[in-house]
């Protein structure tokens, strides 16, 4: 009907998966190995197909309580016993347990007369009987193709082969199956064909004189899965795919945060520089001062009284501590104090997961609070881009997990983010960029912050100087002709200064002008003062000599009658007034 | 052993020594039976009265296929005389046999 929704269509049953345990793998794999279904594991000798099964199997039984039965038909019980108990899995403890059963078929070196037909019902017979003896789920064969070096008639082994595995579904048990590759084709004898649901490849390749392991879901009836070769490990704990970051993001987020060693960068970043457990990348051409920053930040961390592990790829400690030593970083002080180890190597020395392990390793024993890995991009030498990037995936996660905070530097040949610099960008929390600018005839460095999650960091760029007192940042000048660095810095201010001086000089004449101008208003002012107090004077002389008012006007009566009376005879020279008390009347 | 069937023959042969050989069969299985008739015979050939036959039925006895490491069926086992030996399939050529029982050699 249009417009009305139609019922959802009942979701067709998912492909059942038995989990792996195997970090990264069930992630690939969307869950885990088809369930009561035989997987192939492929790949040529040493590539770690044994320890998959084997880690598959000894996860089943103790994180999913799925018993398990191993069929070996190249090491013998004892042999594997011994090689896994590295990775800490204990098979003669679960064997006693009833929980695993080893059973080691011994074909090699035994000479087998074939004189008619013969079927496997041998191996059927005791691989039953394990499994009923155990209630095991899964099943791990390996390898099955060393049968091949054992009887002659191939025609009935193979159709026996296919038996197996047809029975192994019967019986309902997760199987992992294992080949050596061949060539031109999977396995050596194309036991491939057989094993239709899911099929790994694993393989080894050695570039650049350093190996690294990869695994491939080659194909997986009924289920999505990965199709990249993802990059594997075999660590301490077992097998790890890579890349899993999922790992990461559950660590345990610090506010505290971190003096960068340079206290301009640490107000850059916000309140006081880099957050403890944080990941920063320092990126720039070639000697634009990142080592020094690292040393910087060392130097500063150490100065706390915490310790620093520095990883250096290109410098020999005692190559760092000397050019330290010369921008007034005292690196010898901490590394006497035993609260900064550099470890020096070439990464060619070992593969990507040799170098993880051995870096691993030792922050574990060392236990610092802030790690340099110094440049990150050496590493591009004996891996891919994508290589290095699943391997620092892995080291982040470990340093977060440990709440170390970590530096990593790279180099770029240009002014364009490198190669490394990709696929680590969206690893760091803080991202800092060191860049060199030409111009006057000098190279200078500008310092960015290209990011830096969770902080309100500056948007400026700043000159970063190298002093004989370590790093300092300087403003940059913005103006019409585009950023100032170096001396074209200098002169600005000097120009600035003298601008100020003129200002000054011109303040000065207003103020002065200002004075003059009080002096003459206040000159007036007095003359007007003088004025008016005369006027007063005059007036006070009246007020005080004069008489008041009713005799004035008396005596100008007497005046006026006088001057009327005019033959009235003067009496003095005074008029003979009388006022005038001498003049007698 | 429960399924044991013993062929011995009247007259010894310049070598006394008594051979101990064991057959692994699955069951009454047609290649099973062919090979236990087979073997019977051979030996009343080549070992009268010197050989001592057991067949072990791994259908009720499946542990002692690993601990006897057993895989194709039929096999016969050379037990006596050291060392051992093993041969598979059900013991048609009788060339092979005797070949894989070392027993061609020492007629010549």
């Amino acid at each position: 009907m249009l417009g009305a929704p139609a019922p959802a269509a009942p979701r067709p049953p998912t492909l059942p998966k038995a989990p792996t345990g195997i970090s990264g793998l069930d992630e690939v794999t969307g869950g885990g190995l088809p369930r009561a279904r035989p997987t192939l594991v492929c790949g040529p000798a040493g590539c770690g197909k044994t320890l998959l099964a084997m880690e598959f199997l000894v996860r089943g039984i103790v994180e999913f309580g799925e018993p398990g039965v191993f069929v070996a038909f190249e090491e013998s019980a004892e042999d594997l016993i011994a090689n896994v108990a590295s990775l800490g899995f204990d098979l003669a403890a679960l064997e006693a347990d009833g929980r695993l059963v080893i059973d080691h078929v011994n074909v090699l070196g035994a000479e087998i007369e074939e004189t008619g037909d013969w079927d496997l019902d041998g191996l059927f017979l005791r691989l039953g009987a394990a499994i009923d003896e155990v209630g095991a789920k899964r099943v791990v064969i390996d390898t099955i193709e060393t049968l091949f070096g054992a009887f002659e008639n191939t025609a009935v082994l193979r159709s026996e082969l296919r038996r197996l595995f047809g029975w192994l579904k019967e019986r309902g048990v997760t199987a992992v199956i294992t080949g050596e590759r061949g060539e031109g084709q999977l396995t050596r004898y194309g036991i491939e064909e057989y094993v239709s649901d899911c099929v790994i490849v694993l393989d080894h390749r050695v570039t650049a004189q350093t190996s690294t392991r990869r695994l491939r879901i080659l194909k997986y009836r009924g289920s999505l899965h990965g199709t990249n070769e993802y990059p594997f490990l075999i660590g301490e704990t077992g097998i790890s795919v890579l890349p899993i970051t999922s790992l990461g993001l559950r660590n345990h987020v610090s506010k505290e945060r971190m003096s960068t060693g340079v206290g301009r960068l640490d107000s850059m970043l916000g309140d006081g520089g880099y957050y403890k457990g944080s990941t920063v990348l320092v990126n720039g051409t070639a000697g634009t001062g990142k080592s020094t920053l690292a040393a910087q930040f060392c130097d500063a961390t150490c100065r706390r009284g915490e310790r620093a592990l520095y990883f250096a790829f290109e410098e020999s400690e005692a190559e760092i501590v000397r050019n330290m030593a010369s921008v007034g970083i005292d690196l010898q002080q901490a590394i006497d104090a035993g609260l900064l180890r550099i470890e020096c190597f070439r990464p060619n020395v070992l593969g990507l997961e040799g170098h993880l392990f051995a870096m691993q390793r030792t922050v574990s024993e060392f236990d610092p609070s802030v790690v340099v890995m110094d440049p990150v991009s050496d590493l591009l030498r004996i891996g891919s881009g994508a290589d290095v990037s699943a391997m620092l995936t892995r080291q982040v996660d470990f340093l977060k997990a440990r709440g170390v905070t970590t530096l990593f530097t790279s180099l770029n040949s240009d002014h364009n983010p490198g190669q490394a610099d990709q696929q680590i960008a969206s690893l760091v929390d803080t991202w800092l960029l060191v860049k060199t600018m030409e111009g006057n005839g000098e190279l200078n460095r500008l310092l960015y912050v290209l990011k830096s999650r969770g902080t309100a960091h500056s948007n400026q760029i700043r000159e970063f100087v190298l002093t004989d007192h370590g790093i300092e940042l300087a403003d940059v000048y913005v103006g019409p002709q585009g950023v100032l660095t170096g001396s074209a810095r200098q002169a600005q201010e000097a120009l600035e200064r003298s601008d100020g001086a003129a200002r000054q000089e011109e303040l000065d004449q207003r103020r002065v002008n200002l004075d003059r101008r009080r002096e003459a208003v206040e000159a007036r002012t007095a003359a007007l003062w003088r004025e008016f107090e005369d006027e007063a004077d005059v007036v006070g002389h009246l007020l005080s000599h004069g008489s008041t008012g009713a005799e004035d006007r008396a005596d100008q009566r007497l005046e006026q009658g006088r001057l009327r009376g005019a033959d009235e005879p003067r009496t003095g020279p005074n008029g003979g007034g009388p006022s005038d008390p001498d003049g007698g009347t | 052993m429960d399924t044991t069937w013993r062929t011995e023959a009247g007259d010894a042969g310049t070598e006394t020594e008594v051979w101990h050989l064991r057959l692994y069969v699955a069951g009454q299985s047609p290649k099973s039976l062919r090979a236990f008739v087979n073997l019977t015979e051979l030996c009343e050939e080549h070992l009268p009265g010197r050989h001592e036959i057991e067949v072990i039925d791994l259908m009720e006895h499946p542990g002692l296929a690993r601990s006897d490491d057993i895989l194709a069926i039929p096999t016969l086992v050379r037990r006596l005389p050291a060392p051992l030996r093993k041969i598979i399939g059900d013991l048609s050529d009788t060339e092979r046999v005797l070949v894989g029982l070392r027993l061609q050699s020492r007629r010549r």
